[in-house]
Order: C-alpha cells, then sequence, then structure tokens
C-alpha cells in the first residue's frame, strides 16, 4: 500500500517560551488507521496534534526542534506550503465551530478557497462531503439555510464535511464529541470508523471508552512525553507502564 | 490515597466475597469427604443444602463484577480482575456442584461394608482443597508463582485418579459384587479429578489477572 500520509515523528521539542511543553517526542502514525492521544490536561496532546498542520505557526514563542514527517517530507522544511499542508491535513475542533453562513457555503468555503467556481463541481464536493459526514439526508432540503441553526451533533458533523470538503489526506480531532450528547457522539464514532479506510485520523480524546471503541492505537502523554504508546488493546488491557495503568483506571494523582 | 476509593471499596468487596465462597467450598469438600468415609447421611444433606448458598454467592459477585463493569467501566488491571474473578466463580461454583454430587453419592452406597479404604480418595480431597484454597489466595494476593503450582499440583490429582481406577477395576474383576459399589467411588473420583481441574482453571485465570495473558 502506498503509505504517503503516514505521520512520522522524530525527537520533537517543543516549547511556548521558557516552557517545554513537548519533551522528545517520537511516534509512527500509520495511514488508514485511528491513533488516539490520551493523557490528563495540559499534558501536551492538543499542542502536539496541531504540530501536524503547523497550527502552533500562529502562536508567539513557539519554538518546535526534530522532525515531523509527513509522507516522509519534513512540514517545517524550510519551501513547505503550509496552506497545502492544511489542506492535506483537516481539523476539527472541541466545539462545533460552523462559520455564520449557509450549510453550503460551510462546506464549500475550503473547496471555492482552493479555486473551484464551477456550481456543478461545487454541488458534487458539497453532497459528498456531507454524506460522508453522515448530515445529507438532514441537511440536504436546508443547505441554503444558515448552519448555526443546526444541532450542536449536527454542526459538528458539518464542521467534519467541511474538513473532508478539503480533500484531505489526514484528519485531526481534537476532542470532537466532549460537547456533544451520546446519540451524536456515536454518530461521529461511526462515521470515525467509516472514514478511517481513506484517512490518516488523529485524535484526542479524554473519554477512554472512546478511545478503546474507535481507536487502532493509542499514545498516553503525560508532562509532555509520550510514556506509552501501542496498539489499543494492549494498552488497555494490559499497559506495560504503571503510569499508564494509573491513569486509564483513575488512580492518578 | 487513590481517586477512586469507593471503587476501590468495591473491588475490595468482591474479592472479600471470593475469599468467603472460597471458605465455604473448602467446607463443602471437607464434609463431604467426612460424609462418605463416617457414612454420615445427615452431613451429607448438609453439603447438598449448603450448595444453595454457594449458588447465592456465585450469583452475588456476578452482579458485583457485572456492576462494577457497567458502571466503572474498569481497564487495564482492574479490568482483567473482574474477568478473571467472574470466570473463577463459575469454576468455584462448579466445585461446590461437585461436592454436592459426592455427598448425594455417599448416602446411595448403601449399608454393606467398603470394598476399599478410602485413603487415596481422602489424598485427592485433601490436594485438590489446597488448590482451590491456593487459586483464591494466589488472586487475591497477586501471587503468579502460587497460581502457576496449581498445574504441576493437578498431575498429582491424576495419578491418584489412575491409582484409585486400577484398584477399582481389579475389584470388579475379583468379585463382580463389588461392581456397585466400585461405580459409585469410580464417580466420586472423577469428581475430585474434576475438581482438580477446575482449580486449575481457577490457576489461569489469575495469571491472566496479573500478566494479561491466560495460559
Amino acid at each position: 500500500m502506498d503509505k504517503q500520509f503516514n505521520i512520522t515523528v522524530r525527537g520533537c521539542d517543543l516549547h511556548y517560551g521558557d516552557f517545554h511543553a513537548l519533551k522528545n517526542i517520537n511516534i509512527d502514525i500509520e495511514e488508514s488507521e485511528v491513533t488516539a492521544f490520551i493523557g490528563p490536561s495540559g499534558c501536551g496532546k492538543s499542542t502536539f496534534i496541531k504540530t501536524f498542520n503547523r497550527m502552533n505557526d500562529l502562536i508567539e514563542n513557539c519554538r518546535i526542534t526534530g522532525e515531523i514527517l509527513i509522507g516522509g517530507q519534513d512540514i517545517y522544511a524550510k519551501g513547505t506550503d503550509v496552506t497545502l499542508l492544511r489542506k492535506n491535513v483537516g481539523m476539527v475542533f472541541q466545539k462545533p465551530n460552523p462559520f455564520p453562513m449557509s450549510i453550503y457555503d460551510n462546506v464549500a468555503f475550503a473547496p471555492r478557497t482552493f479555486g473551484i467556481k464551477k456550481k456543478g463541481e461545487l454541488d458534487s464536493i458539497v453532497e459528498g462531503s456531507l454524506r460522508q459526514a453522515g448530515l445529507w439526508d438532514e441537511a440536504k432540503d436546508r443547505l441554503r439555510k444558515n448552519a448555526m441553526g443546526l444541532s450542536g451533533g449536527q454542526q459538528q458533523r458539518l464542521c467534519i464535511a467541511r474538513a473532508l470538503a478539503a480533500d484531505p489526506k489526514i484528519l485531526l480531532m481534537d476532542e470532537p464529541t466532549s460537547a456533544l450528547d451520546p446519540i451524536s457522539t456515536g454518530i461521529i464514532e461511526e462515521l470515525i470508523n467509516e472514514l478511517k479506510t481513506s484517512y490518516t485520523i488523529v485524535i484526542v480524546t479524554h473519554n477512554m471508552q472512546q478511545a478503546t471503541r474507535i481507536s487502532d492505537k493509542t499514545a498516553f502523554f503525560l508532562l509532555g512525553e509520550i510514556v506509552e504508546f501501542g496498539f489499543t488493546g494492549n494498552i488497555f488491557t494490559n499497559p506495560s507502564d504503571k503510569r499508564t495503568e494509573n491513569y486509564i483506571t483513575g488512580r492518578f494523582g | 490515597m487513590s481517586v477512586r476509593a469507593r471503587y476501590e471499596k468495591e473491588l475490595g468487596c468482591v474479592f472479600d466475597s471470593l475469599v468467603l465462597m472460597c471458605r465455604h467450598i473448602e467446607l463443602a469438600i471437607e464434609k463431604c469427604v467426612i460424609a462418605l468415609v463416617d457414612r454420615d447421611s445427615d452431613l451429607a444433606r448438609e453439603v447438598c443444602a449448603e450448595d444453595r448458598i454457594i449458588n447465592e454467592m456465585e450469583r452475588n459477585i456476578e452482579n458485583a463484577c457485572l456492576k462494577i463493569l457497567l458502571l466503572e467501566h474498569p481497564v487495564a488491571g482492574d479490568f482483567r480482575a473482574i474477568s478473571a474473578a467472574l470466570k473463577m466463580i463459575t469454576d468455584l461454583e462448579r466445585i461446590g456442584d461437585q461436592a454436592r454430587d459426592i455427598a448425594e453419592i455417599s448416602t446411595h452406597i448403601g449399608e454393606g461394608e467398603y470394598i476399599k479404604k478410602l485413603v487415596h480418595i481422602q489424598e485427592m480431597a485433601t490436594i485438590v482443597i489446597q488448590m482451590v484454597k491456593d487459586g483464591v489466595h494466589a488472586y487475591i494476593n497477586n501471587d503468579l508463582e502460587l497460581a502457576r503450582t496449581l498445574d504441576k499440583t493437578d498431575k498429582k490429582v491424576d495419578e491418584l485418579f489412575k491409582v484409585i481406577m486400577g484398584d477399582l477395576i481389579e475389584l470388579i474383576k475379583k468379585n463382580t459384587d463389588n461392581a456397585e459399589q466400585a461405580v459409585m467411588f469410580m464417580m466420586v473420583t472423577k469428581y475430585f479429578e474434576r475438581i482438580g481441574d477446575h482449580a486449575v482453571n481457577i490457576g489461569e485465570w489469575v495469571e491472566y489477572a496479573i500478566t494479561g495473558d491466560h495460559p
């Protein structure tokens, strides 16, 4: 299989000013797999996930060293096209954040940005993305309505559709269901399972059961380091590090 | 102190109940052997009646484990401990049934003099009682070494089984009138051999609880 969108991280350190947020991170994230990042708040999970599409570039005093390779290419190398990188590496956040515009325009936003103007082509991308995100049936009759009128779960699926419309290869999800009810959470988890055949998916979650349900591999972060990384089944039934065991069994602290 | 004190208390309750169930089972085996050797039918009936208590204990532990699985979603070592407990109680309950079956047989052997001394059967009983004890203690104390001894100890039980079977076959050959009692003793012996196997299963679940690998 063509492994164009594996993520390989070697010796990655990240500082916010004097604060050492990520310490010597090494990890291999495989294509067509779901990789979950777990760990207590402030351990560096979200900071790390944001390095994959260089969102940390926007933060003042953020300094990153080491290598982050996607498909073998160092994404922090000089001359990297960050816009193209962010097209390939989509992101969905904790809180649904639809743009204050119609459902259609939300999903068409990225393809338009990348120069697609033909209505037929845009229609096709919008429908395809909404279908992939499991929102088409609910949204097809109200595409021109404002997206802010959707429920929280629908808004989050819209954000996933909006991310998919850019035709990414990697999908980053930072606690994508933490603000949603169990039904919407279930729908999105099903969706993640379906999407993983076509995308490399990395998800940050505080929900241990969610990590066990949807991820193939899990990395446990603590104080800016990866304590343990391995198959989710092993991590949750027989972790090799006592700190992982203490955290996932709720005995941390 | 752990941040999940209530959860740990619930786990502790499961451990305590297992120890209590184990104690009842040890007593059931001891009593069924005495009932057999001393032809004490009152004691045999007591074992049969007490089997209901053991069955109830199994259900209570099972409910406690299922409640923990449902409410606490245990993972890692906790998950293994609860899964192992759920499997172990099935074996313990079966051991209880077998003690009851032995007690029942003891009431059906009749009045005639025993065709053989029950030394080997008593020896088997002593070994399997210790095996059951060791299995539960290994679980409570996370004692992998002790859990792994059970398989080896079971070989002694299997040896005794063969010896007793040989003796009984000889007795039948010698005099077919011996057959009726011999069949009863064969069944008793087989039950003890099965108890040994259940104890081995317990040891294997203890190994899973400790290491994550089920042998």
